[in-house]
């Protein structure tokens, strides 16, 4: 069995025999994207799992060892990890953790605290905690992703926004109930296997599977007239995650709507944007910026290249990064980056923009950045779109389904009336898959 | 055409409305259904059957609890908000805004332009529920707690937040003697500023506003303190004849777009979904048998102590009073600790005159026989009590609990006392109270909470706790503050919960609420071996059973579990051995009278509400004082770093050494200008600007800005920015300063040097939801300060831009800020130094308050410096002694400047023995969240006390004084050990 080694600063590390005989949970944010991650870093040699648990114990544990005014998201995460060490499933000695880490100035920066924290109040310090950020802190021995794999990463986040993105569009019309996810598996797994012989990471050979994903989808028999599209936006964890947002998008479709949840991969580019902001805005070394802004070209060149795939099979497709940057102008500084900062705001600019003024504006209970770039900025995109129908939900272990639902409710009522009013005004929205705006 | 239905089920009450074609409302009635909605919807339309049966009508359901109902019926559903504009855009043409208020929801509706409607957020808490649980507190109705409000003279101010915050204002305002006509009228002002602060968000509220929902419908209070705060006459204010239902004529006139349906059918699927139980969140029962509760209450009732008659005992006796918060108890003792008499009871508002009715009883069944020869206080009502009826002693109420409980087990090392409205947890170590817990203004909601609900379903509460013993399925209902169980327990019922599980539920939330939120425990093991349980809250069997399986160990629970506090006063009493109580005599009780008359104290700028209080038409006691100035005394002058900085901080406006002639810069006094004030000030004054300091933070600033808060639960030191902008612009500055700061000064304390989200991006907020602030130049560009260089570069450009400003000049005042930021910070340290020299001379404790730099605004502390110097402590502040310990790791992300000067302060205090650490938090603080459990193991791992002290727009400082004398407490006891 494993020994337990520590760094000198007392950091349990993930060792080399704990890759051979340890088991890596993770919790799920965005199951589509997560799930090819999963299988890419089990392609390197480790055993992980994704968890999907979702029941009412999970918070119990988060709330019995997470600081109870913390954010949501880790009480969930937290809870979620540590009720699935003690589930039984797995040998509690052979587990470790994985956990992304964000840093900025935000309080999610410190979830991987809370966890080592939550576990030793578990007893559980044995368990070894694994960092996964972009900034290389916390190395571990038994832990390491070559660039290879760093690369295969990207194209996963590519490959899940282009695949949600589209799948979002015909799961609300689809005429065999399920078959959209059953498309998702099956792509899912002609993408894993490309990876696996080591095909399909080239840059041609990503906008060739682009293509494919995007056929896939468009192949779906769909029928019905365009339904309400709400947009979802909010705090990262909260918005993607059917834990955090009591199945949100579920909800949307039972509703009759069609959810538009904007990606990640602008997440991405602004974390990595943010540094070059910070260097324009308070000095530093250009060689950083310089780094920084290489990387970001080139996601930002998936992403045109992702933006024309969707195009060219003919769904709504999104704008790119610098649309949002342009759309921002007169609402927030570049300068506003902890949480999502400037890109929440921007996000609900595009979706107004581009026909979905219906929005769903999630965050945890008391979330700090939410207080400026979400709710903050309702009243402005008020004013300056009186049509934009926004609603923001709070989410908390003590925020009961039924509050968040009606006021839900009262969004849609609104988006219906809206729809009425305007309808022999303005063209009705395009049915799903017609060629975008 | 046929006739509309419309059903509008609330979280309390059932709307039932019939309209005919044109629109004539046929049908109407308002019932409570005592969480039986479904039952009491189709009993009401079986009442009307005569008008519909043998039909074919449009039915519509809406309401928070409809929705369920609907689904499960099978009936269409509308949302109310959207059913109540319907109403109203039909009825009242031409409205500009509506307001709506119902049993737990707060709506606005604004017309004109764009419909927009806003619904209060999940932590509002409810109106038509917070008033009828302020009536229970009151002890009256809310139609008689409306009669009163007609009658006030004065307001007070009371947080309006939400209904926990608001019922701690009220609480010592009634124990103090306020009068009961203010009170009421206090708590619909609450209501009114609830809904404005809350709803409005930056959208005025001006024209036709037409008002609706129950309370407003019934309560003419509360109407009259709408259309006074929104300065509406009779023609802009409307209160409809049938305002109570419009939602329900809403949802009937939404019936139009849908379907007719045979009105037999739609009645029998109501009914026929009667008892359709959905899924619920369940958990195991408390007592699955009989014979298990027997054998639990045998083992509890066997702690109790000795009772001796009153009628036949000879000798002395000692008095302990214990003046709650919403209950008074009293207890007498023989010497040997006997229980002579008890007493506990609603104080009904009013303590005195309870204390006064049971001490003539007492001194009745004394006779001759029995002497009391002493006799002491605790609670609440500590003070009015002692001065009312001249006790011999005061004691804070955590001592008086653990001498009561070390008297049951000597051995006891925790104790949690749930009481009406508070909840205390103490540890106990070496003989003494050595940590306190108290329930924050969040999670409060204790034992009042039950009874509140079970009034509103028609129970008292011990039976409405007796159904919940052998409930089967008890309801999961979280563990958060009374508001959300609110919300939960109205699923609950939506999901066809019975009163049992509900009941049940309530029970097992409360002890949820206790053990995780306020001890935060993870397990048994974290609270102690010997756990005595107390309080009124424990009287209640299902409570005292989730407790003990939720920690899965058995607890003591005395029999007088309701008086401990008292007992423990009769105790400390005891312990006094005089030869003879100061305690009024039978002959002075005989003369003995009270007036209480509310003033606002005019000696400083806190503006204390004070309560004279006259007895006897002689004595006098004065109450809600933060400082001994309205008592006549001189304040105490005692060295006060926070008082210091503040002073000095308001010191830096004008033109300093400059000409001015740039013209006025404004500058907002809030969040962390009161870090980089001596920055800008410098700044500004050398460029030649005159530095135009926005006023001192007060309540009434505060209301100035309140509509244009855009997140009600965002701090209150950044919703008071709101307020301090718009006084800058009406005193008409040429442009405004207020830059965006994503990082602090690096000291090299932490891992990085960030300022939290809200004070880094606040300007940008206040940008874009205060119309007002086009009338000036709002200049709110993003600076970082730590890089000399790269800043000097990047300000003189702006400088140059903006007001075309020289670079040199710039550069020049680039350099004067930095010196004097250095200037204040030398001298804060320096201060700090002398101080705790002062301090050290004369012997005397030091209190080092770990907080923000925003914390010494007296409008967000509210005078806790003032208390805390009062008690004979030197106040010193973290800034002062942050500087004298290095880096060292955490284990947490030490990432906020402030905040790290926290974690190093403390680290300091652990080496210094006369130094105690008090840390400031504002409530819903994100990151200390994070802080307090960080600064805590600091402290504890280095054997010092770890005393929080959440602070927010409740100028409430009971639970402070409680908190800071209970410290006093434990320090002299370990000076002692």
């Amino acid at each position: 069995m494993a020994e337990l080694v520590y760094d000198k600063t007392g950091r349990l590390l993930f060792t080399k025999e704990m890759k051979r005989e340890y088991t890596i949970l993770f919790p799920t944010m965005l199951p589509v994207h997560f799930g090819l991650m999963a299988r890419i870093i089990e392609n390197e040699g480790y055993r992980v799992e994704m968890l999907t648990t979702n029941h009412r114990g999970i918070v119990d544990e988060g709330l019995k060892y997470v600081h109870n005014d913390t954010c949501y998201p880790a009480l969930l995460v937290i809870g979620q990890l540590i009720d699935a060490v003690k589930s039984g499933k797995y040998d509690m000695h052979k587990v470790a953790l994985l956990i992304t880490q964000t840093g900025g100035g935000c309080r999610a920066s410190n979830y991987i605290h809370l966890l080592r924290k939550a576990l030793e109040k578990a007893g559980l310090s044995y368990v070894p905690v694994i960092s996964v950020n972009m900034s290389g802190l916390e190395p571990n021995p038994g832990f390491r992703l070559g660039l290879n794999t760093l690369r295969k990463a990207v194209f996963a986040m590519m490959y899940g926004d282009i695949i949600v993105q589209t799948s979002n569009q015909v799961r609300p019309y689809e005429v065999n109930s399920g078959e959209t996810d059953r498309v998702i598996q099956a792509v899912s797994d002609h993408l894993l296997s490309e990876m696996e012989q080591g095909r399909g990471l080239s840059f041609k050979s990503m906008v060739a599977n682009f293509d494919h994903i995007v056929s896939a989808f468009r192949a779906i028999p769909t029928a019905g007239e365009p339904k309400v599209r709400v947009g979802v936006v909010g705090e990262i964890y909260i918005k993607y995650s059917p834990l955090g947002n009591n199945n949100l998008e579920q909800f949307l479709l039972d509703e009759g709507a069609e959810p538009v949840v904007p990606g990640l991969t602008d997440f991405i580019i602004f974390k990595i944007y943010n540094r070059v902001v910070d260097v324009d805005i308070y000095g530093g070394k250009w060689i950083k910026k310089k780094g920084c802004l290489i990387l970001q070209r080139y996601v930002e060149k998936c992403q045109r290249a992702m933006i024309a795939a969707i195009e060219r099979g003919g769904f709504r497709a999104p704008g790119t990064f610098q649309d949002l940057r342009r759309l921002i102008q007169g609402y927030l500084g570049e300068g506003n980056k902890m949480g999502e900062g400037w890109l929440l705001t921007a996000e609900m600019l595009e979706l107004i923009h581009s026909g979905t003024p219906n929005i769903v504006c999630t965050q945890p209970f008391g979330c700090l950045p939410n207080h400026i770039v979400g709710k903050g900025m309702i009243r402005k995109l008020k004013d300056d779109y009186p049509n934009s129908n926004i609603v923001a939900i709070d989410y908390d272990p003590g925020a009961t389904k039924i509050n968040q639902e009606n006021r839900i409710k009262l969004m849609l009522a609104n988006a219906r009336g809206l729809a009425k009013q305007t309808r022999h005004e303005a063209e009705a929205p395009q049915p799903a898959g017609t060629a975008a705006e | 055409m046929s006739l509309r239905i419309g059903i509008d089920i609330g979280s309390t009450t059932v709307k039932v409305v019939v309209l005919n074609e044109e629109n004539q409302l046929l049908f109407r009635s308002y019932e409570r259904h005592y969480s039986k909605a479904r039952e009491r919807a189709a009993e009401t339309l079986r009442s009307i059957s005569e008008m519909l049966a043998g039909q074919r009508v449009r039915m519509v359901i809406t309401g928070s609890a409809g929705l369920g109902v609907a689904k499960a019926a099978g009936i269409d559903f509308v949302q109310e908000v959207y059913a109540t504009a319907a109403a109203v855009n039909t009825y009242i043409p031409g409205t500009d805004a509506v307001i709506e208020l119902g049993g737990e929801d707060a709506k606005i509706i604004f017309f004109g332009g764009a419909l927009e409607e806003r619904m209060n957020g999940s932590c509002a808490g409810g109106t038509g529920a917070f008033i009828d649980q302020m009536a229970t507190l009151m002890n009256v109705t809310a139609g008689e707690l409306d009669a009163l409000a007609l009658k006030h003279e004065k307001i007070y101010p009371i947080a309006s937040r939400c209904g926990v915050f608001a019922k701690s204002d009220i609480q010592p305002i009634l124990n103090q003697g306020g009068r009961k006509e203010d009170v009421a009228a206090s708590i619909f002002q609450a209501v009114v500023d609830q809904t404005v602060a809350g709803l409005t968000q930056g959208r005025p509220l001006k024209g036709k506003i037409v008002f609706l929902g129950g309370p407003l419908h019934f309560l003419m209070g509360l109407r009259q303190r709408f259309a006074e705060t929104l300065h509406l006459d009779a023609q802009h204010a409307i209160f409809p004849e049938d305002g109570d239902c419009f939602a329900g004529i809403g949802a009937a006139l939404c019936a139009l777009d849908y379907q007719e349906q045979p009105f037999d059918d739609l009645l029998k699927r109501l009914e026929e979904s009667v008892g359709d139980v959905g899924i619920v969140d369940t958990m195991p029962p408390l007592f699955t048998c009989q014979e298990e509760y027997d054998a639990f209450t045998a083992r509890h009732n066997a702690t109790h102590p000795p009772q001796v008659d009153i009628h036949s005992y000879t000798g002395d006796a000692w008095l302990g009073i214990d003046a709650g918060s919403t209950t008074t108890k009293m207890a007498l003792i023989t010497g040997e600790g006997g229980l002579l008499y008890t007493y506990y009871h609603s104080n009904q508002g009013n303590p005195v005159s309870i204390v006064l009715e049971q001490l003539k009883e007492i001194y009745s069944l004394c006779g001759g026989r029995i002497t009391i020869k002493g006799a002491a206080v605790t609670g609440y009502g500590e003070d009015l009590i002692q001065n009312a009826f001249s006790c011999d002693l005061g004691l804070v109420e955590t001592v008086a609990h653990y001498n009561a409980a070390r008297h049951f087990n000597p051995d006891v090392d925790f104790i949690i006392d749930i009481g009406g409205q508070d909840m205390k947890c103490f540890k106990i170590r070496n003989g003494a109270v050595d940590s306190i817990l108290l329930n924050e203004a969040c999670s409060s909601g204790c034992g009042s909470f039950i009874e509140t609900f079970a009034k509103a379903l028609g129970y008292d509460i011990a039976s409405f706790a007796k159904l919940g013993l052998f409930a089967a399925h008890p309801v999961n209902l979280g563990s958060r503050c009374t508001v959300f169980m609110n919300s939960s327990v109205k699923q609950a019922q939506k999901d066809g919960a019975s009163v049992e599980d509900i009941s049940a539920g309530l029970s097992i939330s409360i002890v949820k609420n206790a053990v995780y939120k306020v001890i935060r425990a993870a397990n048994a093991d974290d609270l102690g071996r010997h756990i005595v349980v107390q309080g009124g809250t424990f009287h209640n069997d299902a409570v005292l059973r989730a407790f003990e399986q939720e920690l899965g160990r058995t607890v003591t629970r005395p029999t007088i579990a309701g008086i401990m506090g008292a007992f423990g006063a009769a105790l400390a009493a005891r312990e006094l051995h005089l030869e003879q109580s100061a305690l009024l005599s039978p002959q002075a009780l005989d003369r003995f009278s009270h007036t209480a008359k509310p003033v606002t104290c005019n000696l400083c700028t806190n503006h204390c509400s004070l309560t004279v209080n006259t007895f006897d038409a002689g004595r006098s006691f004065i109450s809600g004082n933060r400082c001994s100035r309205p008592l006549g005394k001189e304040k105490t002058e005692q060295p006060d770093l926070m008082r210091y900085k503040y002073q000095k901080l308001r010191a830096l406006q004008g033109r300093g050494s400059g000409s001015g002639v740039r013209g006025k810069i404004g500058i907002p006094f809030g969040l962390n200008m009161y870090e980089n004030l001596p920055f800008w000030f410098a700044f500004f004054t050398h460029l030649n600007f005159e530095v135009i300091l926005s006023p001192e933070s007060s309540r009434k600033l505060y209301l100035k800005g309140q509509q244009t808060i855009p997140s009600d639960t965002v701090c209150y030191p950044a919703k008071l920015l709101h307020g301090h902008m718009q006084e800058l612009i009406d005193q008409g500055v040429d442009a405004v300063w207020y830059p965006c700061m994503s990082y602090n000064n690096d000291e090299g304390i932490g891992d990085n040097h960030y300022n939290c989200p809200v004070v880094a991006y606040y300007p940008e907020l206040l940008a874009a939801n205060m119309p007002s602030l086009k009338q000036t130049r709002y200049l709110d560009p993003y600076v970082g300060l730590w890089r000399r260089r790269d800043f000097e570069k990047r300000i003189s450009q702006l400088m140059y831009d903006t007001f075309d400003i020289p670079k040199k000049e710039t550069a020049a005042a680039v350099k004067a800020a930095y010196d004097a930021y250095e200037a204040y910070v030398h001298d804060v340290r320096e201060t700090g130094r002398q101080y705790i020299a002062y301090a050290r001379e004369r012997r005397m404790p030091i209190i080092v308050a770990c907080g923000r730099p925003y914390h010494i605004d007296p409008e967000i502390n509210h005078g806790i410096n003032d208390l805390i110097t009062s008690f004979g402590f030197v106040l010193v502040t973290e800034d002062a002694l942050s500087y004298l310990e290095g880096y060292a790791p955490r284990k947490v992300l030490n990432q906020w400047t402030f905040q790290s000067r926290m974690y190093n302060a403390a680290r300091y205090v652990c080496t210094q023995p006369d130094m105690q650490v008090v840390q400031l938090v504002s409530f819903g603080c994100g990151t200390d969240a994070i802080t307090t459990d960080e600064l805590r193991s600091i402290l504890e791992e280095g054997g010092k006390l770890y005393t929080q002290l959440k602070i927010d727009d409740i100028s409430n400082l009971g639970a402070v004084k409680i908190r800071i004398r209970s410290l006093m407490a434990a320090m002299d006891a370990r000076k002692d050990a």
